[in-house]
């Protein structure tokens, strides 16, 4: 599905990742992680387009896309959401998401500024699908708030919600359980479990172990930039490296 | 002093606000759409004067024909700008971006000069001089063709920007330019457009008014900097707040004009801009910003 193959990326002479490598396999929920400075983050925004790396290839289904911005990826279907959540903030909560459904409208930019009419039916056309991915994340009823006024849980669920509307083969969170009470975590695991279920396949950078163990199918360890461990959760909390890069060696 | 009078100056100071409206409105869909003033937005309101005389003199096209060529050739030009001077940048940071405007306009007008010659010259009302009669006051054909044409195309204006998918991308690229790449829209086409919407609609502002006013190659600077300062008065908003303040700045310079002295019609532009920036640099209408973190 998601092939990273040897990502180096240096910052001036930092070598913020040092020849990375693994796969994220179709259907699967994976948890990269790692202490603080591992390079979960850089790792994402190379992936995403955010930035490009100084060495590697990143392939999504057997493709290319080192290098792509995030419009060309959205597009090809991949998605992400950012830890301090990335909204619409003048729109409201429904529109938010309509925009994210604007990939998939068949009337393009020239189409709609000539063909008013028709581009009113597309607009309704989305505004009805929209409201499934509302309802999917449980924000029907704050459809009509302006989104810069949401309490940060819903801003996320929002986030989340908009990202599905793009109908992504994989999404990409980072830290989505970031700020959020364990309640919510709670529900967000669950939210989570759910968009895999829809064969959404989900990559998600954590800090909090306690989700990332329960949801996760496969987790990929950095430290200092590089590839720590790749396993289960089970196997991953058996390995002796991951326990010495958390909590200090002995020599 | 009369109310006829005032009337008067009230009537044509609403036409002329209508004009600072469009003219305001073409410098917030830029600036909501990409973060920097346009200062060659008038010289789109220029291009549209002066190409519809073209149209008239040396195509020999009707008004109704020579009216949307006009139009068509000055959003080109829109989206050749663009193209040319602000998307070629390597380092668009706003201040560079703003001067590359600022020359842009001056090369524009240059240009204009250069084609057109310095004199002023006049386009046809398009339906006729016989003023008409309201109250005590008159006011000419083309008033009542500026008032409408301007609500038709603030109408249409706010139509595409609520009601339809494209405009909506458009208003979320102004809020969250990374976020809108990553919801897959192309956010450099959006800027595009944005100055393709402005161009067109600085282009009509310069049509509907040389009737009134006669029109030149240097016409763009007083007009650009008066819808600037609409679009001041109303806090970059690209909807109702700008055409408020484009009103108000209409009436209140024609009754400063008219009351006090015509010499002062400028400097009362200019007063009322500085005042808001002085004491409400959000406009006259907006909510101070506050930083979210």
């Amino acid at each position: 599905m998601l092939e990273v193959c040897g990502i180096t990326q240096i910052f001036g002479g930092v070598t913020a990742l040092a020849d990375v490598s693994f796969r994220i396999n179709q259907g699967d929920i994976t948890g990269v992680i790692g202490p603080n400075g591992a390079g979960k983050t850089t790792l994402f925004n190379i992936i995403t387009g955010i930035y490009t790396q100084t060495s590697g290839r990143v392939l999504f289904e057997e493709k290319d896309i080192s290098g792509l911005p995030p419009e060309k990826l959205a597009r090809l279907a991949m998605v992400r959401t950012f830890q301090n959540i990335e909204l619409f903030g003048g729109m409201t909560v429904h529109e938010n998401v309509m925009v994210g459904m604007q990939t998939k409208s068949s009337s393009g930019l020239l189409a709609c500024a000539l063909k008013m009419p028709w581009s009113i039916v597309e607009e309704r056309r989305i505004r009805e699908a929209s409201l499934k991915w509302l309802e999917f994340t449980g924000i029907t009823d704050l459809a009509d708030v302006t989104a810069g006024n949401l309490p940060f849980g819903k801003g996320r669920l929002l986030e989340i919600a908009r990202a599905l509307a793009v109908e992504p083969r994989i999404i990409l969170m980072d830290e989505p359980a970031a700020g959020l009470n364990s309640q919510e975590t709670v529900a967000l695991a669950q939210l989570i479990k759910r968009i895999r279920d829809l064969g959404i396949t989900v990559v998600l950078v954590e800090h909090d172990m306690e989700l990332v163990m329960d949801i996760c199918d496969r987790i990929v360890v950095l430290n200092l930039g590089r590839k720590l461990a790749e396993g289960t959760p089970r196997e991953i909390q058996d390995n002796s490296d991951v326990i010495a890069a958390y909590l200090g060696d002995d020599d | 002093m009369q109310f006829d009078q005032i009337l008067q100056y009230a009537l044509s100071g609403f036409s002329t606000g209508a004009i600072y409206a469009l003219i305001g409105i073409g410098f917030s869909i830029i600036y909501n759409a990409t973060g920097i003033i346009n200062f060659a937005q008038g010289e789109f309101v220029m291009l549209g004067g002066l190409l519809t005389l073209t149209c008239l003199d040396l195509l020999q096209l009707p008004l109704w024909a020579a009216i949307p060529c006009a139009v068509a050739v000055s959003t080109v030009a829109g989206l050749l700008f663009e193209r040319l001077a602000i998307r070629p940048l390597r380092q668009p940071t706003p201040i560079n971006l703003v001067i590359i405007t600022i020359g842009g306009s001056i090369l524009i007008r240059g240009l204009a000069m250069l084609l057109w010659g310095k004199d002023t010259h006049a386009i046809p009302a398009f339906s006729g001089d016989d003023p008409i009669a309201i109250g005590g006051a008159t006011i000419l054909p083309q008033h009542l063709w500026i008032l409408a044409i301007t609500v038709v195309i603030i109408a249409i204006n706010k139509f595409y920007f609520y009601h339809t998918i494209s405009g909506k991308a458009m208003r979320a690229c102004s809020y969250n330019r990374r976020a809108a790449g990553l919801v897959g829209i192309d956010v450099r086409r959006m800027v595009l457009f944005s100055f393709m919407i402005s161009s067109a609609m600085g282009a009509v502002a310069g049509i509907i008014v040389a009737p009134l006013t006669m029109t030149a190659y240097d016409v763009g600077v007083m007009l650009g900097l008066k819808g600037f300062c609409a679009a001041i008065i109303g806090g970059m908003s690209s909807g109702i707040a700008t055409v408020v303040g484009g009103l108000l700045l209409g009436v209140l310079e024609s009754l400063g004009a008219g009351l006090i002295s015509s010499g002062y019609k400028d400097a009362i532009a200019f007063i009322i801009l500085l005042l808001i920036l002085f004491i409400r640099p959000q406009g006259l209408f907006g909510k101070a910003d506050s930083e979210r973190v």
